[in-house]
């Protein structure tokens, strides 16, 4: 059951690299089509995220967002194009090495409802570790490796603000949203992987706790230089990121080829 | 093995429902193992009914036949065996003993029969076991009679007790043999065999109550008083049928031809284990049907579990979700959700082995001295286990149902849920 990469991707390596290359992300002449939905597709001639970059995409729900995270994430293929992430055009790879590819090198915050109801809060930061050797590793490479990932998971959680007295407890039932937000964030951050997707993460949060939250979010990410592309509709994010860019710019929606 | 845990937490996460189709299925289960003891201790004891002897002689009719109303008390013998035969027969060298068996007389529904003192020796039922008094003796006097446990249990009979014997079989006999009372002399105690439901009393007294009858009608003005027939010669002209050991078991089928082939009279000799087997492949095909339906539980308690995990798929695609955000293969969700219908089914049949042996603990001496049903608590077979393992097996294939939809379900939405 442990999904050991059977050739690990160059980038999990943790062996000193050359001059980091410039691109986190890559996409090219990506071409993606809905199965079913009716000619639902759309096209991405060129899109590209530094490294290191904080990167938030502004569009309306409806345009394409999520399917550009799951590209983005490989979760999904597209039927032409490349995407290179970190060197690794993750188009070609297989959907079981793209699944090992997302584990070991991405970390993601949905909108809301993030954790798993039934595993403890600290159970949920823990989780990516369980699929990623990579991100274990980096975490905690000696002997009592569990007792390191759990002490990394509770700075974490400390850090973001989660009281230790939370971090044993149930995670959905007595958190508040903004707690969940930040335990994910928790889960996210585990392991260091190199590039953060965050999708409408402080939509459920209140003017306060945005703010809040997306600092500590951009501050644990600073520590291990990961980059950070987060989707959003609301404007109000603007000055917390490097460059801001409308999806609409990006992705071309084909809409009723049939 | 983190789809193990996951497995495990989402389901106490879910523990009143879970609990449900585990003890759903530990019932199941329980059930087919309950019926299986049964069918086997049913089948042990029926076997059990008679052990020890090795031959049954009666007038020429069919094995089952015989077995039935010489030792099950069901039915009729159509013709007797003259009592120069008998005589002939237990002369043989071969045997060892031979005990007659007299019927056609009841007492308020119970089958009565005449014997003799030999009965009480050589009678085996259950691996041998001889039959034993609760209270009193066997015959001591003409007019003693011997009950069974359930005729005494049933009539309130004591010791010491008069009881008429009627003529015929009938539970309202219309020619009672009022003018000799028999006293009752012994009880024996539970057999779990006929035995329990039969009135024993001695041969010359089914001949003494019968001796001013003809043609099963008393010779009208010819009255025999109870104390005058005591001089009187009561060797009975007949008998129904004859049990019989032998000093050697290997003499047993050529004895069996001797008697089939007899010059005298047509009669026919049973070895009782064969025509109990016979009988058994008749009776048989219930406990078939018994098994079917608990088979049929079994298989309910499973789609119980499987229409139960599909239920929570939709409410549990966002679980999914996040799964697959972390890095988890469809075939991980595929593995959780097998997993879940692995962990219930074989929670549940642990469980109901257990419930099984509690029960069987509890239940063991009632349904034993109830109903002559022996049922012995012990490890269960290889059979039992195998039985035990394909209905986990069997749950993990209908756990693939769900999970196979969670599985198109995940690829579908990846990680994004449109609720």
């Amino acid at each position: 059951m442990n999904p050991r990469p059977a050739i690990a991707p160059a980038a999990s390596d943790p062996a000193p690299q050359p001059a980091a290359p410039p691109n986190a992300i890559v996409l090219a002449g990506v071409r993606f089509q809905w199965p079913g939905q009716a000619g639902f597709g759309l096209t991405i001639e060129h899109f590209a995220v530094e490294r290191g970059e904080r990167l938030l995409i502004l569009g309306p729900s409806g345009s394409g967002k999520s399917t550009l995270l799951s590209l983005l994430c490989g979760v999904i293929a597209p039927q032409a194009g490349s995407v290179v992430v970190l060197d690794t055009d993750i188009a070609r790879l297989s959907s079981v090495a793209r699944d090992r590819f997302r584990a070991d090198h991405f970390g993601i915050v949905f909108q809301m409802f993030n954790l798993l109801p039934y595993a403890s809060v600290l159970d949920n930061v823990l989780l990516p570790l369980h699929f990623s050797e990579a991100r274990r590793r980096r975490v905690a490479a000696g002997r009592s490796a569990e007792a390191e990932a759990e002490a990394e998971a509770r700075r974490l959680l400390n850090r973001l603000g989660l009281e230790a007295a939370l971090h044993d407890g149930p995670s959905s039932a007595t958190l508040s949203v903004g707690q969940q937000q930040r335990v994910a964030a928790a889960r996210a951050l585990i392991g260091a992987p190199e590039i953060i997707v965050a999708d409408e993460p402080t939509s459920a949060l209140d003017q306060t706790h945005r703010q809040a939250f997306l600092e500590l979010l951009f501050q644990e990410a600073a520590r291990v230089g990961a980059t950070i592309v987060t989707v959003s509709h609301d404007e109000g994010l603007r000055p917390y990121f490097d460059r801001v860019v409308p999806l609409d710019s990006i992705v071309a929606i084909d809409r009723g080829r049939t | 093995m983190i789809v193990g845990r996951l497995a495990l937490k989402s389901l106490a996460n879910r523990w009143p429902t879970a609990l449900l189709t585990v003890f759903g299925i530990a019932l199941s289960v329980m059930l087919l193992l309950g019926v299986e003891k049964v069918r086997n201790g049913a089948r042990q004891s029926f076997t059990d009914t008679i052990s020890g002897t090795d031959l049954i002689v009666g007038a020429r009719t069919g094995e089952v036949q015989l077995l039935l109303y010489s030792i099950f008390r069901i039915g009729d013998a159509t013709n007797t065996i003259a009592w120069k035969s008998y005589s002939e027969i237990a002369a043989f060298p071969e045997i060892a003993w031979i005990v007659p068996i007299a019927l056609g007389d009841s007492h308020r529904g119970f089958r009565v029969m005449g014997t003799n003192g030999a009965y009480f020796e050589h009678y085996r039922f259950r691996r041998g076991q001889s039959l034993t008094f609760a209270a009193g003796g066997p015959f001591a006097d003409l007019f003693d009679a011997v009950l069974g446990a359930d005729v005494a249990a049933a009539l309130g009979y004591r010791l010491g007790d008069p009881i008429v014997i009627g003529h015929g079989i009938g539970s309202t006999s219309f020619a009672p043999h009022e003018d000799k009372p028999f006293r009752v002399a012994g009880i024996l105690t539970k057999t779990g065999t006929p035995v329990d439901r039969t009135v024993h009393v001695g041969l010359d007294g089914i001949e003494a109550i019968h001796i001013d009858w003809q043609s099963g009608a008393r010779i009208p003005g010819q009255g025999v008083g109870a104390e005058q027939v005591r001089g009187m010669d009561l060797t009975p002209d007949a008998v129904t049928a004859a049990m019989i050991g032998l000093h050697s078991r290997l003499d047993a089928l050529r004895l069996q031809r001797l008697i089939n082939t007899y010059g005298e009279e047509p009669l026919s000799a049973i070895l009782p284990g064969a025509a109990l087997q016979q009988l058994w492949s008749l009776v048989g095909t219930a406990e078939t049907a018994l098994a079917a339906v608990s088979f049929m539980v079994v298989l309910t308690a499973i789609l119980g579990m499987v229409t139960t995990i599909l239920s929570t798929l939709n409410e549990r695609r966002r679980e999914m979700a996040i799964l697959r955000s972390v890095g988890a293969r469809p075939a991980t969700i595929l593995g959780l959700l097998t997993a879940e219908a692995g962990i219930l089914t074989a929670a549940g049949v642990t469980l109901g082995g257990a419930l099984l042996y509690v029960v069987l603990w509890f239940a063991r001496p009632i349904v034993d001295s109830r109903y002559g049903l022996y049922l012995p608590i012990e490890a269960p077979a290889v059979d039992e286990l195998a039985s035990l393992a394909a209905i986990v097996v069997g749950g993990v294939l209908a756990g693939l149902v769900p999970a196979l939809r969670a599985f198109r379900l995940s690829l579908a939405d990846g990680m994004i849920v449109k609720t």
